[in-house]
């Protein structure tokens, strides 16, 4: 195929690409002539590109297309019909240009005579009206007369009626195309002038910032509007935007480049390395200039490999027009930050999974115009893609206002294909059981239908973004929409990375997944807890799951056998936050990543190898392969220990307690679900009023209190406090110590006399005491609780545990009610008997004995209480769940687990100061 | 030339082998298939790889995995502090086979004879065919043989 066939091929596919983004807009504004200008000149240029190179078939076609073209500009009115004419055509001329490939250079056959005599008749149909005058901008430039060597075909335009076109339509960059061209073929440009002028960029907006050109183009056919002046950055609102200063350069030429750029960056950490290790060497001073040269060559070759991400997004406004269409929906399509660059590479690897993103949001994810008429929302639905960069990542954001992710079908899906158990569901949360849609097998069987929930596929979305070290995760809220945020890396090439190591083994760690790195001493306010069996590593009050790297490699057998010193590497992947034990840290060095030998691809912990300045191998560690095992591991940790945990306790579940000191050696205890926080408080802080310690805390002043008179009142430093908080009151419990947090089945076994004191218990192999917080809550706050009394309403709690009943009667307390507890369904039944009266009945669902139906139908059976409303409190292992109220007669199903949870809950069934009280 | 020798299909043309030792037993390796012979130094093992692999190593800014025939043959590991190494590619990867010494290549005119049906079935999968040479038997290596056990044993 000659030189010239092939331009014409890149460029007009191009031009093409950018008629179908522009005819999309130009449905939408039919008013716009610049748009219309626009397209009119790509369509004239393929025209006569086809013509000036021997190809009728695609010339006569174009030129139809333009005849109608033409129409329009004159002021015919602009019809989806004629648009989707006009989209047709366009693709028929890309396969035909898709033929010519194949057959290197040769026409294929065929007649267009069909959509050439519909693009004629909808020309021929319309009346010609009123010309379009917009407002000309003045263009410094001669206009130099123009002949045309051919007779006109009918509908065509003079020439210089087309020079006048082209003046006066805004044009972003006409001098950059006009300048390739010219160089490459002064001799052709007498026979191309009028092809050669015509092919501007494809480039579209108007010039927003105009900057004097200043790198003047050499040869130049002097009818181009060259000396206008260029516009070097793209308009930001300019989803076709190209480079304004461009060359052609072959992708192997720079492929070959990066590489060897790679090697020159590996030799010079070689030799970086080796005047390391001497001193006062004479090479240091033009190593050093050699390095800052490598460097800026890198980045230089990087930035060649750089190209907007709004190549990849081009064909997306036609692909949801063409939805919408079939679909019947209305759809806008928002294209924010296309001009956000990044490595090619990347580039091409997104394209696929953005596009099938894009259709899910709008075939899936937005409802049809119907239905959002009936859910009050907009009768066009709007599928938004943004792109920016954050750090050395690219953030790509697909969100849509459609229906939302369907939670409750997830969930089903996700049972039936046993990715979970039931027990397991309820514990999760909304995110994180959305997140199954990127489990593989999830989108299988599943056919597209309109009331299908997402998840065609997104399997091998999230395999193709992990793939190029990304991540992509899913926000969604049911009736509002989705979003799906996707999160990859600049570049894959070169990476900085974290030399660590490992059981005598040095590995490479990806920078990008590193968040923070802390250092682990057995003095040091850093140290490895445990949570049951799982290791932990409390980081400024949030306890991080701790992985040792050796023992996923398998190189170190007895997982964190005591390990006392260490670095531990906080990691991020996704939303998943962990930290990995390393022995030691060396320095970063920015890597080569070469791909790893076939037999080791299966081992998910890497994802490449490397030469280190020393010259030996190591393996990159893959950030995505250890979150994944982490992940696993840490499962397996806690299902181990709420295994033993069930063996172990019969009635009772695993309560997260908090341990501290507080005065005496014995330990204290509270659960963990009641306190709000965890502070330190600067003890010269601290305030007296009415004879009460107080301190201003986030801007309010709230009581403290000390848990008794043995607990130290220190006058300088801090001392740490438990916040608890509840409807405004807040107070702070002062201890002496926070020792540690313990997961473990609950069983008060000695009930104390002692104020303040439930009793004790064993946690972690000590005898502990329980705090009763409610008797501080009422120290803290000596007139709220009988404020609240009396207004409140009455409330009974029925439970068999004694311990969720003393924990829980604080909380109700607090938030206002007038609690009374009854331990059983007849305890409960005798103190209705007896005459008393309650708003609401909550009920413990695991209270033994009791069957929560003949409960909720006994109540009802007294006349006073037919209506009040039943509430049960229900956990993983109770037998009818939220949602399934009716099988038991009650208004309302809740987990006990979450504290603000169970409080909105018993608000809603019934408000704190109602009518009734 | 025997008819019916079956499996003697390639190697009439240049009969040259590279002789190796690994674990006291004489091997050959078609000249063809081998690129170069070097001490391997500084191999960095690689966690979780499968046994037979030894790790990877830098030849001339090339990553080359290092694969432990005596490992592969079912020798028991040896103690000795010089091994070589034979550099082969295989599926556009460059691989390098761990073996106790290299000796002379040997041009062979007479044919491959068919491994023993005694051989181990082990052996047998990855050896072509068997010369007597000097008295001695030299077991033809069929190195892509050899490889692909590695990787189908990861399939498995």
């Amino acid at each position: 195929m000659d030189e010239l066939l092939r331009e014409f091929l890149t460029e007009t596919n191009e031009s093409l690409d950018v008629a179908d983004v522009e005819l999309v807009k130009f449905e939408q504004e039919p008013n716009n002539a610049a748009i219309l200008n626009n397209i009119f000149r790509l369509v004239h240029t393929i025209k006569g590109t086809c013509g000036f190179i021997g190809l009728p078939r695609l010339a006569k076609l174009a030129h139809a297309a333009e005849t109608l073209m033409d129409k329009f500009r004159e002021g015919v009115p602009v019809t989806p019909a004629a648009v989707s004419l006009v989209l047709k055509t366009i693709d028929r001329i890309k396969d035909i240009l898709a033929k010519l490939e194949e057959n290197g250079g040769q026409e294929p056959e065929g007649s267009d005579a069909d959509l050439i005599e519909l693009l004629e008749k909808m020309a021929a149909g319309e009346t010609v009206s009123e010309e379009v005058v917009e407002e000309a901008e003045v263009t410094v430039g001669t206009i130099v007369d123009q002949v045309l060597e051919r007779p006109l075909m009918p509908g065509e335009i003079p020439l210089d009626e087309l020079e006048r076109i082209f003046r006066e339509t805004e044009v972003e960059n006409p001098a950059a195309k006009g300048k390739t061209k010219a160089k490459k073929a002064p001799a052709k440009a007498k026979e191309k002038a009028s092809s050669s002028e015509e092919k501007p960029s494809p480039a579209a907006a108007p010039a927003k910032k105009e900057e004097p050109e200043t790198k003047a183009p050499v040869a130049k056919a002097p009818e181009t509007p060259a000396k206008k002046p260029v516009e070097d950055q793209p308009a930001a609102n300019n989803s076709s935007s190209v480079s304004s200063q461009s060359i052609r350069v072959n992708l192997d030429a720079l492929e070959h480049l990066m590489t060897m750029v790679s090697e020159l960056v590996l030799t010079r950490n070689q030799l970086m390395e080796i005047a390391r290790r001497q001193e006062d060497s004479d090479f240091k001073v033009s190593l050093q200039r050699l390095s800052t040269v490598t460097a800026e060559l890198q980045e230089g070759v990087m930035r060649t490999r750089m190209q907007p991400i709004g190549h990849a997004w081009q064909k997306l406004p036609r692909i949801v027009r063409d939805l919408a269409q079939d679909l019947g929906k209305q759809i806008e399509l928002e294209m924010v930050g296309a001009d956000t660059e990044l490595d090619r590479q990347v580039l091409d690897l997104i394209k696929d999974p953005l596009t099938h993103m894009v259709r899910n949001s709008a075939d899936h994810g937005l409802e049809t115009t119907e239905e959002r008429r009936l859910a009050g929302k907009p009768e066009k639905g709007l599928v938004r893609l943004s792109a920016f960069h954050e750090g050395g990542h690219i953030i790509i954001e697909i969100s849509d206002d459609g229906r939302g992710l369907n939670t409750d079908r997830i969930r089903e899906k996700a049972l039936e294909n046993r990715l979970a158990t039931e027990a397991e569901l309820a514990k999760m949360s909304d995110a994180q059981i959305h997140r199954f849609i990127f489990h593989a097998g999830f989108s299988t069987a599943e056919k597209v239908t309109s009331v299908s929930g997402r998840g065609v596929g997104m399997d091998v979305v999230r395999s193709n973004i992990e793939i190029i070290g990304g991540n992509v995760d899913v926000r969604s809220t049911q009736g509002k929409g989705s979003t799906f945020v996707i999160k990859i890396p600049l570049t894959l090439a070169i990476v900085p990375a974290l030399i660590v190591e490992v059981a005598g083994e040095r590995f490479a760690v990806p920078q990008l997944a590193v968040v923070e790195l802390v250092r682990i001493q057995p003095d040091s306010e850093h140290k490895i807890e445990r949570l049951k069996d799982a290791p932990v590593l409390r980081l400024r009050d949030k306890l991080l799951p701790i992985v040792h790297l050796g023992a996923l490699l398998g190189s170190v057998k007895d997982e964190l056998a005591d390990q006392e010193s260490g670095f531990i590497a906080v990691m991020q992947v996704g939303n998943q936050i962990f930290g990995v034990i390393v022995d030691a840290v060396f320095h970063t060095e920015e890597i080569v990543v070469k791909p790893m030998s076939s037999m080791l691809r299966h081992i998910g912990m890497f994802s490449g190898s490397t030469i280190l300045g020393d010259g030996r191998v190591i393996m990159i560690v893959d950030p995505n392969g250890v979150a994944q095992q982490a992940a696993s591991s840490i499962e397996q940790t806690i299902a181990t220990a709420t295994a033993d945990a069930q063996e172990q306790e019969e009635s009772n579940d695993a309560v997260s307690m908090l341990v501290f000191r507080a005065g005496g050696r014995e330990p204290k205890a509270v659960p963990l679900s009641l306190v709000t926080r965890l502070e330190e408080f600067e003890t010269e802080k601290v305030e007296w009023a009415g004879g009460q310690p107080i301190l201003n805390y986030r801007g309010a002043l709230i009581p403290l209190v000390y848990v008794n008179h043995e607990v130290e009142q220190r006058t300088t430093g801090t001392q740490p406090m438990l916040v608890f908080s509840d409807d405004g009151n807040t107070m702070g419990l002062v201890v002496d110590e926070i020792v540690d947090i313990v997961q473990e089945p609950l069983n008060i076994e000695l009930p104390s006399e002692t104020p303040g004191l439930l009793g004790s218990a064993v946690l972690g192999g000590k005898a502990t005491d329980i705090v009763d917080i409610s008797h501080f809550l009422e120290i803290a706050f000596r007139d709220a609780p009988e404020q609240a009394e009396r207004k409140g309403k009455k409330l009974l709690f029925v439970g068999g545990n004694v311990f969720y009943r003393n924990m829980v009667e604080p909380i109700l307390r607090s938030a206002g009610y007038r609690v009374s507890l009854a331990s059983s369904a007849e305890d409960a039944l005798a103190q209705i008997t007896e005459g008393h009266r309650f708003d609401l009945v909550v009920t413990d669902l695991d209270t033994p004995a009791m069957d929560p139906a003949a409960f909720a139908a006994a109540i009802r059976g007294q006349a006073e209480m037919q209506h009040v409303p039943l509430m049960a409190l229900g956990s993983a292992k109770s037998r009818v769940r939220p949602g399934e109220e009716n099988l038991i007669g009650f208004d309302r199903i809740t987990t006990k687990i979450d504290r603000s949870e169970l409080i909105a809950a018993i608000k809603q069934c019934a408000p704190i100061y109602g009518e009734a009280a | 030339m025997s008819q019916h020798n079956v499996h003697d299909v390639r190697t009439s043309a240049a009969n040259q082998y590279v002789t190796v030792r690994i674990g006291g037993q004489r091997f050959g390796l078609p000249i063809a298939a081998v690129h170069e012979v070097f001490v391997p130094e500084q191999v960095t093992r690689v966690p979780l790889a499968p046994k037979e692999v030894e790790g990877v190593l830098n030849l001339r800014g090339r990553i080359v995995t290092t694969i432990d025939l005596r490992q592969l043959l079912g020798f028991p590991p040896s103690d000795a502090k010089e091994k070589m190494a034979v550099g082969i590619e295989y599926k556009s990867e460059s691989f390098g086979l761990i073996i106790d010494e290299v000796g002379e290549v040997m041009h062979l005119e007479e044919a491959l004879e068919p491994c023993p049906p005694n051989l181990d079935p082990r052996w047998a999968e990855i050896v072509k065919g068997v010369y007597h040479v000097s008295g001695e038997l030299m077991l033809i290596l069929d190195v892509e043989a050899a490889l692909a056990r590695v990787t189908v044993a990861l399939a498995a």
